[in-house]
């Protein structure tokens, strides 16, 4: 069951129950803040702790010990007297701190008196040939199916890319009796020297140990190719096969099912719809938001934690989330907020937890040409618009993402650029000669999340309206 | 493309796709439930009716729209699956009005 | 270093667009100033109505001019500008309303306009059959339409562009003064100088206005929109309401775009609108009663563009009432889309000969100052 929230004002809400979510709104609670979490998933946990309350994976090593992290969060906040709400898709942030919100096919508005935006991240495009043909998917889809309903790869599947969640996915899908015929690992060469000087802090995180033998599990069961230059999918209506180019050889392997992954990126939209300003991260590759270093963003009152703040993994979410809260909780009750652990902590343990992730950001960084495609390749999902689309329209004068609008529909679709934002942003960079910041990236608009023409008619009039109608 | 691991003890439910039920988990969602089906379960976007299937399951690409009890273009990937549910794959533009 | 052009167009929306084209015609080398990029407010993102109904009186000279230039906007531009012209339709919910329309058009019938049409309830469920069956009838533009605003304004900026306008995008014209018979700006670290300021800075031209001591009682506005996904093709008229706030259009694409002139809060200094969701809302419901097939059709996205609104809802065009040389064109309230064209094309005529056949007399800024010319 849902419902709608309770109250029409919070001192606190938080957007999005994954590990910055979750800890955010047990710290704002813990200080006696009124504090409302709205999710979008049927269960918390977001994404890395998908499923977290009801996965039907139940032999606990098979989804390994990070993952289950994510109950003692759900625990603590389930302990605490935070309002939460599931199933509920906000689609409409501003700068007055009105949330808008859809639950059960009805639209509620609240307002905040602090907003903590943890919407987290989301894959980062991988526009090859033939990414949009049936049995092409992102890795985190794969591996959300493996988590909540158990589903493993079955066909014949090769998984390309490359970044610690791929490794973490194959090392899980093996675990549970799943399928994958080969690896086509997309690191560049030159990143393992660029990422050479970093690898100090790298080997003594958390991270090394545990990815340096989850490689070693993945390796003794599927072949790895590495170095893969190119990769393209083919198959008529359906994918039939992938090539690749390694070393310099091509070769094409019938595929049911392509796993695609080079990383996440902050999922943007609503921050960015919201007006909070954001600046193009030259390392990570995508808009991170401006935030001082409490997470508040450029708009008064919201602030943003966990990966939507810039990738940092789910330990550095959980301490952002926290760091957020408590700075909430200085602004609205002083007294509570020094019941909490000191910023200082909080501050050293994000420290911690982002050690080694300038090596893994260095390592990971995708290659240009994965990023940034050409010719028939689409760009943009929902519109269908190929990389020569978007060429042909700077050719006759499109400057950026928003000018491009005059032109063709790139970004106009349900998925408001979620799927084609950077690529159309690195691609107009590329043509005209500009570095991403300068090009920009797409206004976003409310609704960040589609809603129904009877639903929006039948949310609460207005006073105006009411005034009016008591006028007659 | 799917297939479920022996460890899964949900209970069933009865759905119903474009009239033929199907049997999915109590927890999966439409889109899982729809690729575990083994089904073709391909919609057809409204753009040039190219074939697709969910690509993130996470509520990003909206590749997975779907009509669920007579209401489009919802998300599949969000909507958890329900006994009964009528599911409808959407083909070319979604009609309205009917 | 200051570079000496035949004239300056401050703003690069549809209007400044369209003067800087037509003075290029008329073989002037004009330089274009836009803040931001051309488009980048209410004229690339309006409703894209192309419509002659339903104008104030004063303004129908000028929309009928224009209304010629689009009809063969791509010999002007080499762009269709994404035109249709399927007609206009202007829909009474009730019987006093179809009153209030059969005097309309007999007024403007006694004036010697001819492009308004009243029509009954048959006619009306002829053109709009979505249309709720309640309605008794209506008026319609038939040759009116709708076009891609964005692209309409960038085809204008371009051509513009090929034909000998200096188009400088993303800085301010600034620091705007007369002196030894020559206009002068700074754009960023340049200046320009010419005998001739055309002041079309859409909801930044009031401030520059009163700079120039011609104050116009003109506010700022963000009229809201708001566009579905793509449905199946079922409406091809652009419609609009007699007693409503509403106009509805549904796209070749499918899409379909519903507005009306419910506002949004403008902040003008930072380019930003923040939308009213529940006067949107009001839209949805009137939308959800007249066009019952639309219930379900889903919301994909809403926005606001700034403009300038006059107290008259007329808008300011024509020669300044105090300076040589200067000319606005500007306060277009909501409805400046459709007159782009003609108006730059009368706007030229009025620089370059002095005068024009198209009757604006009523639209000039002597009507809120006595000439001092």
């Amino acid at each position: 069951m849902t419902f709608a929230p309770k109250r029409e004002d919070y001192d606190v809400v938080v957007i999005g129950a994954g590990p910055a979510g979750l800890a955010a709104a047990a710290t704002s609670a813990e200080a006696g803040l009124s504090t409302l979490l709205l999710d979008e998933n049927i269960g918390p946990g977001g994404q890395v702790y998908r499923a977290i309350a009801s996965t039907p994976v139940i032999e606990r090593n098979q989804l390994g010990a990070d993952y289950w992290v994510g109950a003692d969060l759900v625990q603590a906040l389930r302990a605490s007297n935070a309002e939460i709400i599931q199933r509920a898709t906000v689609w409409s942030l501003d700068r007055n701190l009105e949330i808008a919100v859809s639950v059960g096919g009805a639209s509620a508005f609240v307002k905040a008196r602090r907003v903590i935006v943890a919407t987290g991240a989301l894959e980062r495009p991988f526009p090859i040939p033939g990414w949009t043909l049936p049995g092409v998917m992102t890795a985190g889809a794969a591996q959300t199916m493996l988590k909540s309903s158990a589903l493993v790869p079955d066909g014949r599947t090769v998984i390309a890319g490359q970044g610690p969640l791929l490794w973490l996915l194959a090392a899980q899908i093996l675990r549970l009796g799943g399928r994958i015929n080969r690896i086509l690992d997309t690191t560049e060469r030159g990143n393992y020297f660029a990422a050479l000087p970093r690898a100090f802090a790298f080997l003594t995180s958390p991270y090394f140990a545990k990815g340096l033998a989850m490689m070693r599990e993945v390796r003794a069961k599927v072949q790895v190719v590495p170095g893969v230059t190119e990769l393209a999918a083919s198959g008529d209506g359906q994918l039939a096969s992938v090539s690749y180019v390694a070393g310099g050889k091509r070769e094409a392997i019938p595929t049911d099912l392509l796993l695609l992954h080079q990383g996440v990126v902050p999922n943007v939209n609503l921050a960015m719809a919201a007006g909070v300003e954001h600046r193009w991260d030259d390392l990570q590759l995508c808009w991170s938001p401006v935030l001082d270093q409490n997470g508040n963003s450029s708009v008064a009152g919201i602030a943003i934690a966990g990966d939507g703040a810039g990738i940092g993994g789910a330990g550095a979410a959980v301490v952002r989330g926290r760091i957020a809260a408590r700075a909430a909780a200085e602004a609205l009750a002083p007294a509570a907020a020094a019941k909490l652990p000191p910023m200082a902590a909080l501050r050293g343990d994000l420290v911690k937890a982002e050690r080694g992730r300038i090596f893994l950001d260095t390592l990971f960084r995708p290659a240009r040409q994965f990023r940034i495609p050409s010719g028939d390749t689409i760009v943009c999902r929902c519109e269908e618009i190929a990389a020569k689309d978007i060429l042909d329209a700077v050719a006759i004068g499109a400057t950026g993402p928003n000018q491009l609008k005059a032109y063709r529909r790139a970004g106009m679709g349900p998925c408001q650029g979620r799927l084609c934002g950077l690529t159309v942003t690195e691609l107009m960079a590329q043509a005209r000669g500009k570095t991403p910041q300068e090009i920009g990236y797409y206004r976003l608009r409310a609704p960040v999340k589609p809603i129904t023409l009877a639903e929006l008619a039948a949310v609460p009039k207005s006073e105006a309206d009411v005034k009016a109608v008591v006028r007659g | 493309m799917f297939k479920r691991s022996e460890q899964d003890k949900r209970p069933p439910v009865e759905i119903f796709v474009d009239g033929t039920a199907i049997t999915a988990q109590q927890g999966d969602t439409v889109s899982a439930a729809l690729l575990a089906s083994g089904r073709d379960v391909r919609r057809s976007t409204a753009v040039s009716g190219a074939p697709r299937l969910p690509y993130c399951m996470m509520g990003v690409c909206f590749d997975c729209l779907v009509t669920i009890d007579g209401v489009g273009n919802r998300q599949g990937c969000l909507v958890p699956v329900a006994e009964g549910m009528q599911i409808e794959i959407q083909k070319g533009k979604r009609e309205i009005g009917r | 270093m200051t570079t000496n052009v035949d004239a300056i167009v401050v703003g690069g929306g549809i209007h400044g667009c369209s003067t800087a084209l037509h003075l290029c015609l008329a073989g002037m080398k004009p330089v274009l100033i836009e803040k931001d990029y051309a488009g980048r407010h209410a004229s690339g993102v309006n409703a894209g109505g192309v419509r002659q109904l339903a104008r104030h009186v004063p303004e129908i000279p000028l929309s009928i001019r224009s209304m010629e230039i689009w009809e063969k906007i791509s010999e002007l531009v080499d762009d269709d500008c994404s035109f249709e012209s399927y007609g206009q339709v202007l829909v009474a919910e009730n019987e006093d309303e179809l009153a209030a329309c059969r005097a309309r058009v007999a007024e403007l019938n006694a004036l010697g306009f001819v492009h308004e049409e009243l029509i009954d309830a048959t006619e009306l469920r002829r053109l709009v059959p979505a249309a709720a069956d309640t309605c008794p009838g209506g008026v319609v533009s038939r040759r009116d339409g709708a076009a891609n605003p964005a692209q309409t304004t960038t085809a204008f900026r371009r051509k513009a562009e090929q034909l000998g306008a200096t188009v400088c995008e993303g800085a301010a014209a600034t620091n705007i003064r007369h002196s030894d018979g020559l206009w002068h700006v700074d754009v960023g670290d340049r200046s320009y100088a010419a005998p001739v300021l055309v002041n079309a800075a859409g909801a930044w031209a009031g401030s520059i206005a009163a700079a120039l001591g011609e104050p116009v009682p003109v506010e700022t506005v963000a009229p809201m929109l708001m566009i579905t996904s793509r449905v199946p093709h079922f409406i091809d008229p652009v419609v609009i309401l007699r007693g409503r706030k509403l106009s509805f259009k549904q796209f070749k694409n499918g899409t379909v775009l519903i507005g009306g002139g419910h506002l949004a809060t403008p902040y003008q200094d930072r380019n930003e609108t923040v939308l009213d969701w529940k006067s949107l809302a009001t839209s949805a419901r009137t939308v959800f009663e007249l066009f019952p097939v639309m219930r379900d059709a889903t919301i994909m996205r809403a926005w606001a563009g700034i403009e300038a609104k006059t107290m008259d809802d007329l808008p300011v065009f024509g020669p300044s009432a105090r300076h040589k040389g200067l000319y606005h064109q500007f306060g277009f309230s909501l409805h400046g889309f459709q007159l782009g064209p003609g108006a730059g094309a009368v706007m030229a005529e009025l620089i370059v000969n002095g005068g024009t056949q198209t009757r604006i007399g009523d639209l000039g800024i002597d009507r809120f100052h006595p000439s001092t010319l």
